[in-house]
């Protein structure tokens, strides 16, 4: 193990580490907002409404996200329209490329997360929605989107922990991520050992920040879950 | 499942293993494995039956013949070449490899089997002054982890936005979309491309880029390898003397790159 190399490099390491974070959290707010109304589209009782979203979820979820990722890139700046097109300022940039697969990627694999929730909350709570005479926007507002909220929470974390990490294949698009920067760091020095370990340390240290973050929520949003007897081991009431 | 057959199991796997370990080991004993990386026309790349072919493929295949070797080639990605040498996954890089101070730390080398020049290659119809003055602002592109790649970073990197690609298949592909003003690569390759349909449009610019040390391209080997070494060098001197390497020249250039 060479120290010094890991030193040497560590700024341009967390430089590369800003640009894995910014990649993240754009892509990862953008898609929770596109996953919320998918979600809802996809747990309607119509098949019409249902199709149009499950074709969306079924393609980004069933094709590798680095397949999308060049479609995008590489794939869609063939066409001399889209070079032409106003579509070009953002797709000729590999951050917005990167964003863009990111983006849908995610809301892909998080609509179906959310309408999982939306699926789960008890019929009792929303047949009590009803018997109030809400209408089905303020059904939504106050009782299905913070349940299923609560719901999400622990399997949305996962979805971030693991986004945080496909976001390595943005260095196959020229980006200088985290990933990228390591392997440009490596080409020259040979010294893959140090910098790939450095650059795993930094993604550990990124995924125990998030799944911090997501505990802490956890434990704030769905306190009434956690259930803690107020008997000792003898089955007698604490004092 | 009772623990004895789960012990059952785990000795079953193991065996396996180890069999196939055994198996490889004593299969790298008797066969050079030579690795290259397939996408470096005409250098290296796939035919249409994904078999690897190209000068360096020749010449290697040649190299074996005259060294009387069981030779098998690998294809392996570029950017992590020289640890899989060093990893042992193969014993010999014939893959258009500059002999650099640098990967002379990390490598061996025979002697070169071919001397290599980079140049700048553009658009048609753009003007693409090459001096460091001018191209200030441009963005330029090349192959992550080659000289071309080292080149930009280190003698324009101060000027030009510099993109590094994984293959120069993609950088390449982005110069034709504009993305890139333009790029950096290795003389020869690049001469190759431009007489494809999709290099038609571009063509070199400016003068061939003058390096401080000549870049000569040699068979990368794991050091303290000099049986290898000296085996590698007289097949190499072999094949220039009796004209094969005449011949795979003449296949792919009109002029001699040696």
């Amino acid at each position: 193990m060479n120290w010094d190399i890991i030193i040497k490099y560590y700024p341009q390491l967390l430089e590369g580490a800003l640009l894995t974070l910014k990649l993240v959290a754009v892509s990862g707010i953008i898609g929770v907002m596109l996953a919320v109304p998918m979600a809802l589209l996809r747990a309607s009782p119509s098949p019409w409404v249902r199709v149009l979203p499950f074709c969306f979820i079924y393609f980004f979820r069933g094709t590798p996200l680095l397949i999308q990722i060049f479609l995008i890139y590489y794939g869609a700046s063939q066409f001399e329209a889209v070079r032409d097109s106003v579509l070009w300022v953002v797709l000729k940039e590999p951050y917005w490329c990167a964003i863009i697969a990111f983006t849908l990627n995610t809301a892909a694999y998080s609509a179906e997360l959310f309408r999982g929730a939306i699926q789960a909350i008890p019929k009792g709570e929303l047949e009590a929605a009803d018997a109030f005479g809400m209408d089905w926007l303020l059904k939504t507002r106050r009782i299905v989107l913070p349940r299923a909220f609560g719901i999400a929470l622990p399997a949305y974390g996962n979805e971030v922990v693991l986004m945080l990490k496909s976001s390595a294949l943005a260095s196959t698009i020229t980006l200088m991520d985290l990933t990228g920067m390591a392997r440009t760091i490596q080409a020259r020095t040979y010294t893959p050992v140090e910098l790939f370990t450095a650059a795993g340390f930094i993604y550990l240290l990124m995924a125990g920040v998030v799944i911090g973050l997501f505990r802490f929520m956890e434990n704030r949003f769905n306190r009434y879950q956690y259930y803690k007897p107020n008997v000792d081991q003898m089955g007698v009431d604490k004092p | 499942m009772s623990v004895r057959k789960i012990i059952t199991a785990v000795t079953l796997v193991a065996g396996v293993f180890a069999g196939t370990l055994i198996g490889t080991q004593a299969f790298a004993g008797d066969t050079i494995r030579i690795a290259t990386e397939g996408a470096y026309a005409p250098f290296n790349m796939k035919n249409e039956q994904g078999e690897l072919v190209g000068f360096d493929v020749e010449i290697a295949k040649a190299l074996c013949a005259e060294m009387k070797a069981d030779c098998t080639i690998v294809e392996q990605d570029w950017d992590g070449m020289i640890p899989a040498l060093k990893g042992r996954k193969f014993d010999a890089i014939v893959a258009s490899m500059s002999i650099t101070p640098e990967r002379l730390e990390a490598v061996d080398f025979t002697d070169p089997y071919y001397t290599n020049a980079l140049a700048f290659v553009g658009a048609k119809g753009t003007e693409l002054k090459t001096d460091k003055e001018s191209l200030k602002g441009k963005t330029l592109g090349a192959q992550r982890a080659t000289i071309a790649g080292q080149y930009l970073e280190d003698e324009l990197g101060d000027v030009v936005s510099v993109k590094l690609y994984d293959t120069q298949d993609n950088a390449y592909l982005d110069m034709a979309t504009g993305r890139l003003d333009g790029l950096v690569s290795d003389k020869f390759p690049a001469y190759d491309w431009l007489r494809t349909d999709a290099g038609k449009d571009f063509e070199f610019k400016g003068e061939t880029i003058k390096t401080e040390s000549v870049d000569k391209i040699g068979i990368a080997i794991r050091h303290n390898q000099e049986e290898l070494k000296q085996k590698f060098n007289k097949a190499l001197k072999a094949i220039v003397e009796n004209g094969t390497y005449e011949k795979i020249n003449a296949k792919y250039f009109p002029f001699s790159i040696y």
